[in-house]
């Protein structure tokens, strides 16, 4: 009973990650139709900049703050730079893109770090969490982490006149114009936020994985799996589907003999697959009706 | 009709003057002019493809007319990016409700409100005391509007699964909420049944005299258009036909022929 428990423990620490990635790729998605593929490299390059910072002797939480805001700033001006333009583009176009942002981040995050496996710190240590053995300080701030941003989220989505604005600009973006709302900025607000949040996820799971150009591969498809279960049109779903994909993850890898760390990624694809195959919408998610 | 006449002395509010529009080899519009004055209601009226809604979507700068001006208060409306349209007090609801489906029916008003509040983003996030002064402000229209249209027992409810008529009502709210000097109406009537036509009819008149504004009304249905318009605008192929009084428009010729079709064809 212990292990289990433990293993729906620190399933939920690392689902929070795949939530905020989730939550990342929905709120582009709901921007613009489409999957950020580069979503797991950008919160890369964000933790190697605070990295960085924390190199050069900013503290922590110094570090953190500032990294949320070039993170920001970066989404937007990725969102000006390269989709904007292909915003009518069709959409093997914008895949191409996001396939490019994909391998230049990556290359250049090796060209500047270079590709040796990192220490990175964790601001809540790693001793057992209030004496107890079931989940340490790290996997319990995570928790506390994603939960608090969530809070914060729902709190401007649901009772600030641009959260507002943002919600209408993603529902009809006709309306959302003819009401005054200057859409285009809307989508590069959801970039800006998209990859802070992106960032906090990869700051968070960095001391797990260590810091290296491909450490978000994995936790991206996971995050995939996660926004697709929980539906991609739901925010909340996306995050609910982390959490759960990140329980999954656990109790599979911890009751089901021969998966072990090389079968994990195939079973986060497997999940994506069933999804689609059984409930498209996912979980939460609304089923998209055209008229014809 | 006097408030019609009297406006005649007065600057257009609105003037069309020779807009066309060209999508391919289509001629949509052709030259259409007429002007609007503050106070009226003028019925836009024409067969099936006559170029109404595009009209419609060049004053909401949907489309962009290729020949041909648009001034709202004598100055050109064509070069407003179209989220730059309800600052200028042009509102408007769409044939088939274009309202964001999945919020609930207070914040589709609440959102109409965006081109009458200005805040950037970071003082709106920590509310900073002049953004929650104007928000209260902001709040109590709202829910004065929801009054107004009777939708206060549904303002928390999700839009999507209201019947029609009400969504109707909520577009109309979302629209009034912005404060604007023109309202274009899309075909309110269509969709509704005879009792919901004749109250449409009263309340746009309401809007009318009781919020200063003028109505620029679409409508197939001639019986609310000939009720309530004080000036009437009758376009086929994309051509104005006639314009005058509804009696004038009723009784010309051209209009008749449009409609019915003549003996000699």
């Amino acid at each position: 009973m212990e292990l289990f428990t433990n293993q729906v423990l620190a399933g939920i620490a690392t689902g929070a990650i795949y939530a905020c990635m989730a939550l990342a790729v929905v709120m582009i998605y709901q921007a613009i139709d489409h999957l950020n593929f580069a979503q797991g490299e950008m919160a890369m390059f964000s933790t190697f900049i605070s990295w960085q910072l924390m190199q050069w002797g900013i503290p922590y939480w110094g570090a953190f703050v500032l990294t949320l805001a070039i993170s920001f700033a970066a989404g937007i001006l990725i969102e000006r730079l390269l989709f904007k333009p292909l915003a009518k583009a069709p959409i093997l176009t914008n895949v191409a893109g996001f396939i490019a942002l994909y391998a230049i981040i990556n290359s250049v995050a090796g060209l500047i770090w270079d590709f040796t496996i990192k220490q990175y710190p964790s601001p809540f240590g790693s001793s057992p969490f209030l004496g107890s053995q079931l989940i340490s300080t790290h996997q319990a701030g995570m928790i506390g982490i994603t939960v608090l941003l969530l809070i914060l989220l729902y709190l401007f989505f649901q009772f600030t006149r641009v959260g507002l604005a943002m919600r209408a600009a993603a529902s009809v973006p006709e309306s959302a114009r003819l009401v005054g709302i200057n859409t285009s900025w809307m989508i590069a607000l959801g970039w800006g936020m998209a990859a802070a949040i992106g960032s906090i996820a990869g700051m968070m799971i960095a001391p797990v994985v260590f810091l290296e150009p491909n450490m978000m591969l994995g936790v991206l498809i996971y995050g995939f799996a996660a926004a697709v279960l929980g539906g991609l049109t739901s925010p909340f779903g996306a995050v609910i589907g982390g959490f759960l994909v990140g329980i999954f993850e656990n109790l599979v890898g911890t009751y089901i003999p021969g998966v072990g760390n090389e079968l994990k990624l195939p079973i986060a694809l497997a999940l994506i697959i069933t999804v689609l195959v059984v409930k498209p919408a996912g979980l939460f998610g609304r089923s998209i009706v055209k008229r014809v | 009709m006097t408030q019609a006449q009297s406006a005649q002395s007065e600057s257009p509010l609105l003037a069309v003057c020779n807009v066309s529009v060209v999508f391919g080899g289509i001629v949509a519009l052709n030259g259409v002019s007429f002007d609007m004055y503050q106070g009226q209601i003028l019925g836009l009226i024409g067969p099936n493809g006559a170029g109404k809604t595009t009209l419609f979507n060049c004053l909401s700068r949907l489309y962009q007319p290729s020949k041909g001006d648009i001034l709202m208060e004598g100055r050109s409306i064509l070069k407003r990016p179209p989220h730059r349209i309800a600052e200028i007090g042009i509102g408007r609801t769409f044939q088939n409700v274009a309202l964001f489906a999945n919020l609930s029916v207070l914040d589709n008003v609440r959102v109409g409100t965006h081109a009458r509040t200005n805040s950037d983003i970071i003082s709106d996030s920590l509310k900073l005391p002049w953004v929650r002064r104007s928000e209260t402000e902001l709040n109590k229209r709202v829910h004065e509007i929801l009054g107004y249209l009777d939708l206060g027992d549904v303002a928390h409810l999700t839009v999507s699964g209201l019947p029609f008529g009400t969504q109707k009502r909520v577009e109309l709210a979302r629209a009034l909420a912005a404060d604007p000097k023109i309202l274009l109406l899309d075909e309110p009537a269509g969709g509704l049944n005879h009792e919901e036509v004749y109250a449409l009819g009263d309340l746009i008149r309401r809007i009318r005299d009781e919020r200063r504004m003028t109505v620029l009304l679409v409508e197939h249905h001639m019986g609310l258009v000939m009720s309530i318009a004080d000036h009437v605008v009758a376009l086929n192929f994309g051509k104005k036909l006639a314009e005058g009084t509804p009696a004038q428009v009723q009784a010309d010729p051209d209009v008749i022929k449009a409609y019915l079709g003549s003996k000699d064809q």
